[in-house]
């Protein structure tokens, strides 16, 4: 787990800027550093050593010199390929998976990708051919972004590295702030900036001759309805995902460091962890976040875990005030706008990781794309069980048991739940059907957009834009698979796994570990009939089979309680501090010219002032603040947007 | 009386749901729900204020988009129960 950056083309003064940039990440790896520097490319990484500790420093280049590497992230299967390629005659010099790699590539090209089985992105720079080559991941765990500027690709792990070239300055891109106060996240390859694009999930990147091609080397693909299921008994089913999931498991413990787990008290990370327990004879650490107030705190379930487990438990508590002191971090290190809070937890989680001098921890994330366990795949089964009977007073009250902990929702009449939820409104063969009550009721933050902002962005729709890039097989699939899909191609890479995840965990050097996110897992559970994973509405039904035996049963039998912070309650009272008062202030929002400065005021009195806020009200409260956020750290307080493009 | 109700109640709306937007083309027939104005906690606060501003109590019955769910269907339940006692 590392970070890198790089560029191709001739520029003057390479290595300063590569040493500029690698610096710009160097909380990516704080354990070493190098650049490497040729006539047409130039690769710089920041090491976090894991896998290879004394003979992996990187750039890597082969025995040759004509290939080398710069590689963030893990290939967790590099101990069979490394036995595979030795059985064909290679010679290895490093035990580094980043040589494995170099190996694979020089055998096989681009298609080495296909065999690779990892969280990863990388650079390589293949003299011979004078061809750079990107890729990344499957599911988007590691991050990869590149621009064009002057002539010559750049990339790297994060943006923060890209602006330190020469003439680029950041710019917010208007389209992305639609999509991130729409669909929660920027669609890739859009990222927050202008002009800066993220490498998607399963592609890569070739650069030659002057001309850059990407493409998919992998796609997330689900059978058409009423194919044949892979399964028909659950328990045949139960035993191959348990067996894809241990093996998943055990290939992510390998490191030449010790190898931690998060434990929220849910039963994703219940399982991860459970399982890397019997696999780590010196004892598992386990690390939790707790919260003061009752509604988002765990703790309870996480000791239960811990000490039926038996690990070592260490837990950091985010109290009153604690969002609000790293926000502005969690903004820098997210280098986006979010409309949510819930990464600063996780910001203060790798904190204590760090501070107990791990560097490696699995989590549980990925469970719920994979195996259907989000509110919202539930939501839209009851949204098409009212639909069938649109007057039905009974039917709208399954809503409240799909959200008890909305205390506004348990109180409203069915059929007020019945026009909250769209129930009947949304025509079922829509693509977003499962998707459009959340986009509609974020969307509704767009009331504190500017008249500026609103007249450039002129009638761009976030969500007809992300409708348009759905494959042509989407509408052949069952609708839990057209929702399993919406969130796992877009939000998990674009939310969970950046905002929340890599970005988090990286702020402090973490790197985090998915077992759930194995490919083979992937593919598997995509081919499982619907009906096993979603089980009327019980969430991930044949993974809590697979698993029964492993945890306790109030573990294991616990709905899901997703995970959540406070939000715009975070900023007052005790968290309340100058900067926020600052950067929320009319005339500051004012000077952004991103929102209605007034408006902006009014909200900001109406959070102070009542107990309990809304969704909308929430999410834009964030959503503004952050953005503030956005522009102080990247682009200087008074700079505005770029216009829409 | 129907029209200062009518009043009372938009200028909550617009103060409180469009956080003082009035370029906000608001038809008094228009659905809050659907025009994204007004969430399950936004419904909490608009009973609270028409129960505080009226004097009226409000039973569960009456809390569904038939009396709610526009300034119009607002005006005219307020109108109607002022003065009256709820519904069970």
């Amino acid at each position: 787990m590392c970070g890198f950056g790089g560029y191709f083309g001739s520029i003057p003064d390479a290595k300063h800027l590569l040493e500029r940039m690698v610096s710009a990440i160097a909380h990516r790896g704080p354990d070493e550093n190098g650049v490497f520097v040729d006539k047409e490319a130039g690769l710089g990484h920041a090491r976090l050593s894991i896998v290879g500790l004394g003979d992996g420093q990187q750039p890597m280049s082969d025995e040759s010199g004509e290939l080398t590497i710069a590689f963030n992230g893990e290939i967790f299967n590099y101990v069979e390929l490394r036995d595979e390629l030795r059985a064909k005659g290679r010679r290895f010099r490093t035990s580094s998976d980043t040589e494995v790699i170099l190996h694979l590539y020089d055998v096989m090209g681009e298609e080495c990708l296909s065999r690779l089985n990892g969280d990863f992105s990388f650079a390589i720079w293949d003299r011979r051919r004078q061809r750079m080559m990107l890729a990344r991941d499957r599911m988007g765990v590691r991050p990869l972004f590149y621009m064009n500027h002057g002539g010559t690709l750049y990339f790297a792990s994060e943006i923060k590295a890209l602006l330190q070239v020469p003439g680029v300055s950041a710019e917010l891109d208007p389209i992305a702030l639609d999509q991130i106060f729409t669909l929660w996240a920027p669609i890739a390859p859009r990222t927050g900036f202008r002009d800066i694009h993220e490498l998607e999930p399963a592609h890569l990147m070739i650069a030659e001759k002057g001309k850059v091609a990407i493409r998919p080397y992998w796609q997330l693909d689900y059978p058409d309805r009423g194919a044949s299921p892979l399964f028909t008994d659950d328990r045949a089913a139960a035993e191959e995902l348990r067996a894809l999931l241990t093996d998943a498991t055990r290939i992510r413990m390998r490191a030449d460091v010790p190898v931690g787990s998060y434990l929220s008290g849910g039963l994703d990370s219940s399982i991860v962890a459970a399982m890397a327990t019997g696999m780590a004879p010196q004892g598992l650490r386990t690390f939790s976040v707790t919260f003061d107030s009752v509604e988002h705190d765990e703790s309870a379930f996480q000791m239960e875990m811990a000490t039926a487990l038996g690990t070592h438990h260490s837990a950091v508590a985010c109290r009153a005030g604690d969002i609000a002191r790293s926000f502005p971090e969690v903004i820098r290190f997210a280098e986006r706008p979010i409309i949510r809070t819930a990464p600063a937890p996780l910001y203060q989680l790798s904190g204590l990781v760090r501070e107990q001098g791990l560097k490696v921890v699995l989590t549980g994330e990925g469970a719920d794309e994979v195996f259907a366990g989000y509110d919202i795949f539930k939501e839209a089964r009851v949204r098409r069980f009212c639909g069938r009977q649109p007057g039905s007073r009974m039917r709208p009250h399954l809503f409240r048991k799909l959200y008890p902990y909305i205390p506004g929702l348990q109180q409203q009449s069915a059929e007020y739940l019945a026009a909250f939820f769209g129930a009947g409104d949304v025509p079922l063969d829509d693509p977003l059907f499962s998707h459009r009550p959340r986009f509609k009721s974020t969307a509704a933050t767009k009331i504190f957009f500017s008249g500026d902002l609103r007249t450039r962005l002129s009638n761009y729709d976030a969500a007809e834009d992300l409708a348009s890039r759905l494959p042509a097989a989407f509408g052949r699939w069952h609708p839990l698979h057209q929702a399993q899909y919406l969130e796992s191609r877009f939000l998990l890479p674009g939310y969970i796994l950046s905002s929340q995840g890599d970005r988090m965990a990286m702020a402090h050097g973490i790197e985090g570990r998915f077992p759930f996110l194995d490919h083979r897992l992937v593919e598997f559970a995509t081919r499982l009939p619907p009906e096993i994973k979603l089980k009327g509405l019980v969430e991930k039904h044949i993974l809590r089979e697979a698993t029964k035996d492993l945890l306790p049963p109030s573990i294991g039998q616990r709905t899901k309680q997703p995970y959540r912070a406070p939000d715009s309650h975070s900023f007052t009272g005790v968290g309340e501090l100058d900067y926020v008062r600052d950067v929320m202030s009319e005339a500051r929002v004012s000077d952004s010219g991103l929102f209605n400065a007034k408006a902006v005021t009014k909200l900001y009195e109406k959070c102070q002032s009542q107990p309990v806020t809304g969704f909308r009200d929430n999410a834009a409260f964030v959503g503004v603040l952050s953005t503030q956020l956005w522009l102080q750290a990247f682009t200087g307080t008074s700079v505005r947007a770029a216009e829409a493009a | 009386m129907t029209e200062t109700i009518k009043d009372k109640v938009r200028a909550f709306v617009i103060e409180n749901f469009l956080f003082g937007d009035t370029s906000y083309d608001l038809a008094d027939t228009a659905s809050l729900i659907e025009n994204d104005i007004i969430d399950s906690t936004g419904v909490l606060e608009l009973v609270a204020f028409i129960e505080d501003q009226f004097g009226i109590v409000m039973g569960d019955a009456d809390i569904v988009p038939a009396n709610l769910d526009s300034l119009a269907r607002i005006s005219a339940f307020i109108e109607a129960r002022v003065g009256a006692p709820a519904t069970a």
